[in-house]
């Protein structure tokens, strides 16, 4: 499988988005990867001839980062978060669950080509943990049934929807979005949940909030009546 | 300390990521004032606030903004640092999710600041809705005439790239990105020189984390002094807090600096029932671990390291007794082992022996040798790599081994495990767990 010319066209328009073209080799591998599920030679030398590199200077590139994989990745990918504070609160229990489960280890696809299990580190969502995440989107608040519900939902092509995000599609989808390209789906999925608002919550209910307010208006009023104030002078 | 919602204040409203629902509560308010003034203006009354860097390090943001040399010919840069990657670490990502306008309201006052008219803003790969929301309010900020040619009328061009990652927490370093965003191996460089003067394209470049630029409109429109009304004098201002672990309500809280940890336990309801605090650790795993006896020191630079860790992130993770303090440690390790660069000897060599003796005492067959070396080659990391991963990778277990030397010591002849039930120390522990 080679590259495309819709994914030709969106790497020529990625290049033009930088002042050297050699910044441009990260989301141009990630495009690549996005038609071919893996990090391919035919992707490399791709991506090489588009930014004038040679073949050997973008595989160094390509395999310092853990997300371009070199194996054929399944449908999906789903993550499991086993960096300390997830792994406590449960990541290594669902690890343990999920490859019993799925009969597969880490980097490994299950035998229908569905779902690539992998250990990942921290997301950035410890709020919610133990974190999930299915082709990088958002599962949160996980538990040993949920997780095996999520892959047995993905093996089943059943549709399932993230948290905070929108619904799952597939691996190389989300890696079209993370290069760059728009994929219409900003505005799906809530994410005011009670992680996200705990603070807020708590702060319109005890008054702090409109205390906030309050302040913050009578700084900015009192800021520009002495910035007109300075400038008339 | 009252909680002083600011960044966070709109996120229960469902449009809050977009341009309209920004707008609703004064968003954009700051172009024109920042427009309206001379770029030394912008560094002045930003250094007159006393913001300080809220990646970690917390450097005073206008003296960065300063450093850059004007005059000089050359393009500048502004390259915002969304690679949020520490262990620990969960606020900007929130921060972009639900109020990205606030980041693209900053990076333009910012830019202005140090006479950029391009900017970067390099978001971790791993976050697909966030490169989402981030590309879209960048969308909507052209389309509304706050980015692109001749801004509001000023004559000021900017232009602005969300660049994505690929997983590698270095490159939340900030030379290690600047090499990731010239299409290099994401590997530190050597400072000097520092980015202010050769940084992308060895051109003068501002590298700043997300929450200290999306800090930066409030302060231009309710004044420094506002601004400084909150915290302390050496570490004033609004922080987002993120609570997580052990807790009844793990979430964001968003308080003044000099807030304590006692207080941000009581808004998160305090540890999970019928469980007791055994260790917090401040700012992310690259900080020193505390315990109860920290709990009324204020959330300052200056407070925290005196209590003998650092503020980092500022993003506190809690652990109750059922932690085995050897497990957390160990996968910390484990981690900073996988994310070493490889480019220096110490850190590359370090944390792989690091990692290999703490797996000895996790599994109880560790030495009383093994201790030793391990704070022996702590101190041989420390101050000798090339860039702070090293540093942060020989922080946890000489801060662990101030508080639990018996706890670890027992790894001599005990698992971890065996000491401390993993079971028990889940969220679903008491609830069926299959």
């Amino acid at each position: 499988m080679a590259v495309t010319e819709q994914t030709r066209e969106q790497m020529r328009e990625t290049l033009a988005l930088y002042p050297r073209q050699r910044s441009a080799l990260m989301p141009l591998l990630h495009l690549a990867q996005a038609d071919e599920g893996a990090i391919t030679t035919e992707g490399i030398a791709e991506v090489a001839s588009m930014v004038g590199l040679t073949d050997a200077e973008v595989t160094a590139v390509a395999t310092f980062y853990t997300m371009y994989v070199e194996r054929q990745s399944g449908e999906h990918r789903v993550g499991v978060c086993i960096n300390s504070l997830c792994a406590l609160l449960g990541g290594d229990e669902i690890w343990t669950a999920l490859t019993e489960h799925c009969g597969v280890g880490h980097g490994e696809t299950t035998p229908d080509g569905k779902v690539t299990l992998e250990r990942i580190e921290c997301q950035a969502a410890c709020t919610h943990a133990p974190v999930m995440t299915a082709d990088w989107e958002f599962l949160d608040d996980m538990t040993v049934s949920k997780a095996k519900d999520v892959v047995d939902a993905l093996r089943a092509g059943e549709r399932l929807v993230s948290s905070r995000g929108p619904a799952i599609r597939s691996f190389k989808e989300s890696e079209r979005t993370i290069a760059g390209v728009d994929d219409s789906l900003a505005g799906e999925g809530d994410h005011g949940d009670d992680r996200m608002l705990a603070g807020l919550k708590l702060a319109k209910a005890n008054g702090d909030f409109d205390t906030a307010v309050s302040n913050q208006t009578n700084a900015a009023q009192a800021k520009a009546s002495s910035d007109s104030r300075g400038a008339g002078s | 300390m009252p909680l002083t919602p600011l960044l966070s204040a709109h996120w229960d409203e469902a449009d809050s990521h977009t341009i309209d629902g920004y707008r609703r509560h004064g968003g954009y308010e700051s172009v024109a004032i920042a427009l309206g003034m001379q770029p030394d203006e912008v560094v002045a009354v930003v250094k007159d606030s006393g913001l300080r860097g809220r990646g970690g390090a917390g450097f005073p943001t206008g003296m960065k903004w300063g450093f850059v040399p004007q005059g000089d010919g050359k393009p500048h840069y502004l390259v915002i640092n969304a690679d949020e990657s520490e262990p620990g670490a969960c606020k900007d990502i929130p921060l972009m999710l639900a109020n990205p306008h606030s980041l693209v309201e900053g990076v333009i006052a910012a830019s202005y600041a140090i006479r950029a008219n391009h900017a970067f803003i390099y978001v971790r790969g791993e976050v697909p809705h966030v490169i989402r929301r981030v590309n879209s309010a960048v969308s909507e900020a052209y389309a509304a005439g706050y980015l692109g040619d001749n801004i509001q009328g000023s004559g000021f061009d900017l232009d602005v790239v969300v660049h994505s990652g690929a997983g590698a927490y270095i490159c939340g370093e900030e030379t290690a990105l600047l090499d990731s965003l010239e299409g290099f191996r994401g590997q530190p460089r050597l400072k000097p020189p520092f980015p202010a003067v050769a940084g992308l394209y060895a051109s003068p470049t501002v590298v700043n984390n997300v929450e200290t630029i999306a800090s930066v409109p409030s302060i231009l429109v309710n004044g420094a002094q506002w601004y400084k009304s909150f915290g302390s004098e050496k570490s004033p201002g609004i922080k987002l807090f993120a609570v997580s672990g052990h807790v009844e309500r793990p979430g964001i809280y968003e308080a003044p600096m000099g807030t304590t940890m006692r207080e941000l336990l009581e808004w998160a309801g305090g540890i999970r029932s019928g469980h007791q605090l055994k260790f917090w650790v401040p700012g992310g795993s690259s900080v020193p671990l505390l315990t109860e006896e920290h709990l009324d020191v204020p959330y300052t630079y200056e407070d925290i390291a005196a209590a003998g860790s650092m503020l980092g992130t500022g993003t506190p993770m809690v652990f109750d007794e059922t932690t085995s303090v050897t497990r957390t440690v160990t996968r910390w390790l484990e981690f900073y082992k996988h994310e070493s660069c490889g480019k220096c000897t110490p850190c590359r060599e370090g944390t792989y022996w690091l990692v290999d003796m703490l797996r000895r005492l996790q599994a109880g067959v560790g030495s009383v040798d093994d201790i030793a070396t391990i704070n022996d080659v702590s101190s041989q990391i420390a101050g000798r790599s090339f860039c702070a991963l090293g540093d942060a990778a020989a922080t946890p277990f000489p801060g662990a081994i101030k508080y639990f030397s018996e706890e670890i010591a027992e790894g001599t002849h005990t698992a971890a495990d065996d000491l401390f039930d993993p079971v028990a120390a889940t969220i679903f522990s008491g609830v069926s767990a299959s």
